[in-house]
């Protein structure tokens, strides 16, 4: 099924109400078979533009294209999407296997036929015991998947599910996004995810684009949004992280990074070196990035509380520069560090990443960005 | 250009219909007695008589304030009867109180003017009550007729309206809130009137509204039990009916003042629960607790006591249709002579109830549906305004309605009076939003991602309704429509306008059978009617598996 799939453009795409502008123009590509996830807060506009691509909101602005087609103008039900609802949206009144033939009968398939896809659809997403079922009998897990076969079986050219574990508790969830996963891939429909959840976009994307305030801020894999995030916005919202001041100061052997009192050498920067004055940045440094020094080396930092979580302890800090940062170790046999200690913080500095701090921008190397057309952020 | 292409669709369509006939059916009748009230009734020209006449003679504006007074007076007594009700109901172990339930909810249920008769006959003049403690006791009973006799009618009457709307809101107060106001010290009495009554206000001023605008429009209790003591769609009746100088013009211009004033009451309703407006939704409700001692005696005699009065005036006229009758008068036994003569002379009437209110309420539930999908799904300027349009009724007592349409259908190409026709658009626009109202409420609960799945899927617009939209609906139609159904057999203030020999309906023989004093073939078709009232009610219950009603 994987060559039937297609690829879904989004050329400068605008959506407004009234004179209220959320999604002012954007611009995207899905390719064919692809596990694409918006992600961002809520209200950042992800299920706004996912709503644009079922047909159920309409487009103030700019072209969505399925193959290269353009949809804006054609009616929900003839653009052969398979959509997955946060409340799984599930008839009441039908059986499960009702539930699942409903888009097959819309579509005029002889019985036989209908009956032989549903029982194999039901197979694969596990639920073919409650067949006949109405759904007020299920468990959340199980209509999720009922949602999930129903969307799949009439073999949409693309499938959308917006934040569809987000009603499910947490072990479910997780067994849920690899169910998910494994059935995309096996069946390889090009899918648009939304989801609030960053971990579970990690877990499910092939690519991810972040969102805030109807603007892509970053698209790429889970790896480079992660370990490279292209502003401070995504460094901030993907994982946890700290935001300190710093200062790079121009040397002949490239930056001095300067935090507080404490200086470190970089050479990854994307900037250059014939800048005369220091810039002021900001820096993302990961609990993970930091090193403790018992003996002071580096950033001074005074333990204020701990908390040992088993694999890891965390420590929370007061910095020189007055300001706070979270640290994380992997625990140690022994003492875990009192608060009012005084230590040393190193970093590690080939993992931060600095940005500009006036236009909030990655300034390190290795950022990778789909975002196929500059965005002023 | 999407955007707009978009919008029209199959549901523009009926939007437009609808709208329509409402335009035809409500705004054309009530604008036609709007302009009739300001014509001179013979020139047509332009003029303000009508309106100096009304005010100028006590005889008119009189009944005016008669109404206000009554109504009032009845909107405060019913308030202060039914909040004990039910918050004993609700947080009291009462026995049988299921049972209790559906008595309160049957003892509301029929026409007002039955009970006013029967009122008359356990405490009239010649009354069971009266003549027994005259001659046991020779204790002189006050006289119930008049001002007294409308307020005991229809406080009754309208008690259990108002009771099952605190009731439901009673059921709406999470108990952590009782439970935290009492830790912080606050129980009783002091708990009842600051916390429990300001957290069931809204509820409180909508059900006052209600009791208000029904005690406004009977027509039936002071046409019997008042006496003289004129109201005012007593007033208009008899201007507008009666032979002898009977004027369209002043019916119609005291229909306006009448609206004008209902307009005025419920939009300051409108703005005062605005102001207190919040919504609740109970984690825990709260549970009826056993309760000990005199508290407990007390509570049981309260509801027992009001339960009993309520129904006494079903229970007289079911007794009194198995009293033999000579003529018009009791003989002193028993017989089914009353139903003999129920079935024989107004069999008609029986047909005629069935076959008026079965078509009005297909009509009901078709409009409903469609009424409740639009103004739910489709929320714009247009349906906004149909929204509006179809609670109207609320506000525009049955006789003024009566009279607008009959004043609007009298001529070519409408020719609609007389005819079955405008009895069944009476019944339709006047007991339309009981089923509208549920039909939207549970709508409401209807996700809206049920229907974007299914056209996700492939389903038109039409199909999704049938398939998916309607079947969810429908618990909500069917018990909206019973509602519908069992005000339509008791209506009475605008059938008795409208209605023709061939458009008797049972509640209008009955009306006219207690005016001609054929207590006994009255007895017996109110009796008929009470039991296809209970029997729809139990259906209801069965329907919804509920053993309330909210409204």
């Amino acid at each position: 099924m994987n060559d039937l799939s297609i690829s879904i453009d989004f050329k400068n795409v605008v959506k407004k109400y009234g004179d209220n502008t959320v999604i002012p123009g954007l611009s995207l590509e899905v390719e064919k078979g692809e596990f694409f996830t918006l992600l961002g807060p809520s209200g950042c506009g992800k299920t706004t533009l996912l709503r644009m691509v079922a047909g159920f909101n309409t487009i103030e602005g700019g072209e969505i294209l399925f193959n290269g087609k353009i949809i804006n103008n054609v009616a929900p039900k003839d653009r052969n999407i398979g959509m997955v609802f946060q409340n799984y949206a599930i008839f009441p009144h039908l059986t499960v296997a009702k539930n699942v033939a409903f888009g097959l009968e819309n579509r005029k398939l002889p019985k036989a036929e209908i009956e032989e896809k549903v029982d194999e659809i039901l197979k694969i997403v596990k639920i073919h015991e409650y067949k006949d079922r109405l759904p007020e009998n299920l468990s959340g897990g199980q209509q999720q998947r009922v949602a999930l076969a129903r969307a799949i079986v009439i073999e949409p050219d693309v499938l959308l599910m917006d934040e569809p574990l987000s009603n499910l508790d947490a072990k479910l969830r997780i067994e849920m996004r690899n169910a998910i996963k494994d059935i995309q891939k096996d069946i390889g429909i090009t899918t648009i995810y939304v989801t609030h959840d960053q971990e579970e976009a990690m877990a499910v994307s092939d690519r991810i684009a972040v969102m805030n305030h109807g603007v892509i801020q970053h698209v790429g894999t889970p790896q480079n949004i992660y370990q490279r995030p292209a502003n401070i916005f995504v460094a901030t919202f993907i994982g946890r992280t700290n935001i300190l001041d710093g200062e790079l100061i121009p040397n002949n052997k490239g930056f001095v990074l300067k935090i507080g009192e404490y200086k470190e050498i970089v050479d990854n920067l994307i900037i250059s070196r014939e800048i005369a004055d220091s810039i002021p940045v900001q820096v993302s440094i990961r609990p993970e990035e930091f090193i403790i020094k018992k003996n002071g080396e580096g950033v001074k930092a005074k333990i204020l509380n701990s908390v040992f979580l088993g694999l890891n302890t965390h420590y929370f800090v007061e910095l020189e520069t007055g300001e706070r940062a979270e640290i994380v170790q992997e625990s140690t046999i022994g003492e875990i560090l009192e608060p009012g200690t005084e230590i040393g913080l190193k970093i590690k500095k080939e993992k931060i990443n600095i940005f500009n701090k006036k236009s909030q921008l990655n300034i390190t190397e290795g950022v990778v960005n789909h975002v196929s057309q500059k965005q002023k952020i | 250009m999407s955007a707009k292409s978009k919008r029209y669709d199959i549901w523009s369509t009926v939007t437009l219909i609808i709208f329509l006939i409402y335009i035809i059916m409500l705004v054309f009748p009530l604008l036609t007695i709007l302009v009739k009230s300001i014509q001179d009734g013979d020139t047509g020209s332009f003029s303000l008589a009508y309106f100096k006449q009304f005010f100028s003679k006590k005889y008119y504006y009189g009944s005016l304030f008669n109404s206000l007074k009554v109504t009032t007076c009845v909107t405060i007594l019913t308030i202060i009867l039914a909040i004990p009700l039910a918050y004993i109901m609700a947080t009291f172990k009462i026995k049988g109180k299921s049972a209790i339930q559906v008595l309160i909810l049957i003892s509301s249920m029929q026409a007002p003017f039955i009970g006013a008769y029967s009122w008359i006959l356990l405490l009239g003049r010649n009354g069971v009550i009266t003549n027994f403690m005259e001659n046991t006791f020779n204790i002189t009973m006050p006289d119930i007729y008049g001002f007294t006799g409308i307020l005991l009618v229809l406080t009754l009457q309208l008690v259990p309206l108002i009771y099952m709307y605190l009731y439901g809101a009673l059921k709406n107060i999470d108990k952590s809130l009782l439970e935290a106001a009492e830790s912080m010290g606050c129980t009783g009495a002091k708990k009842v009137f600051k916390v429990v009554i300001p957290l069931i206000l809204p509820t409180l001023l909508a059900g006052a509204l209600l009791v208000f605008m029904r005690a406004l429009a009977d027509f039936g209790t002071p046409m019997l039990i008042g006496e003289g003591y004129r109201t005012v769609p007593v007033l208009i009746f008899n201007e507008f009916i009666s032979e002898v100088g009977g004027d369209d013009g002043f019916a119609a211009a005291i229909s306006v003042i009448v609206i004008i004033f209902a307009t005025a009451i419920f939009l300051l309703q409108k703005y005062i629960s605005n102001k207190k407006a919040f919504s609740m939704s109970a984690l825990h409700p709260i549970e009826a607790k056993k309760e000990k001692g005199l508290k407990n005696v007390l509570a049981h005699i309260y509801v027992y006591a009001f339960t009993i009065i309520a129904l006494l005036p079903q229970l007289t006229v079911i007794y009194t249709s198995f009293l033999d009758t000579k003529g018009r008068v009791f003989s002193g036994g028993y017989s089914l002579k009353s139903y003999e003569a129920a079935f024989s002379k107004m069999g008609d009437a029986i047909g005629n109830t069935f076959y008026l209110a079965g078509l009005s309420i297909v009509v009901v539930i078709l409009l409903a549906i469609l009424i409740a999908y639009i103004t739910v799904r489709r929320a714009n300027p247009v349906t906004n305004v149909l929204d509006i349009l179809t609670m109207f009724p609320y506000i525009v007592p049955g006789s003024i309605l009566g009279i607008a349409l009959l004043l609007s259908f009298n001529k070519k190409p409408l020719l609609l009076s007389g005819t079955a026709l405008i009895m069944i658009v009476s019944f339709v626009i006047r007991r339309l939003p009981y089923t509208i109202r549920s039909s939207a409420a549970i709508l409401h609960q209807i996700n809206i991602s049920v229907e974007e799945a299914a056209i996700s899927l492939g389903a038109s617009n039409i199909k999704t309704f049938f398939k998916i939209v309607l079947p969810m609906m429908l618990p909500g139609v069917i018990s909206g429509a019973i509602l519908s159904w069992v005000t339509i057999i008791s209506e009475l203030s605008t059938s008795i306008i409208l209605y023709t020999g061939n458009t008797k309906t049972m509640t209008i023989a009955t009306y006219t059978e207690v005016i001609r004093g054929n207590f006994g073939v009255a007895a017996a078709l109110a009796t008929i009617l009470s039991v296809i009232t209970i029997i729809s009610l139990l259906i209801f219950f069965k329907v919804t598996g509920e053993k309330e009603i909210t409204m």
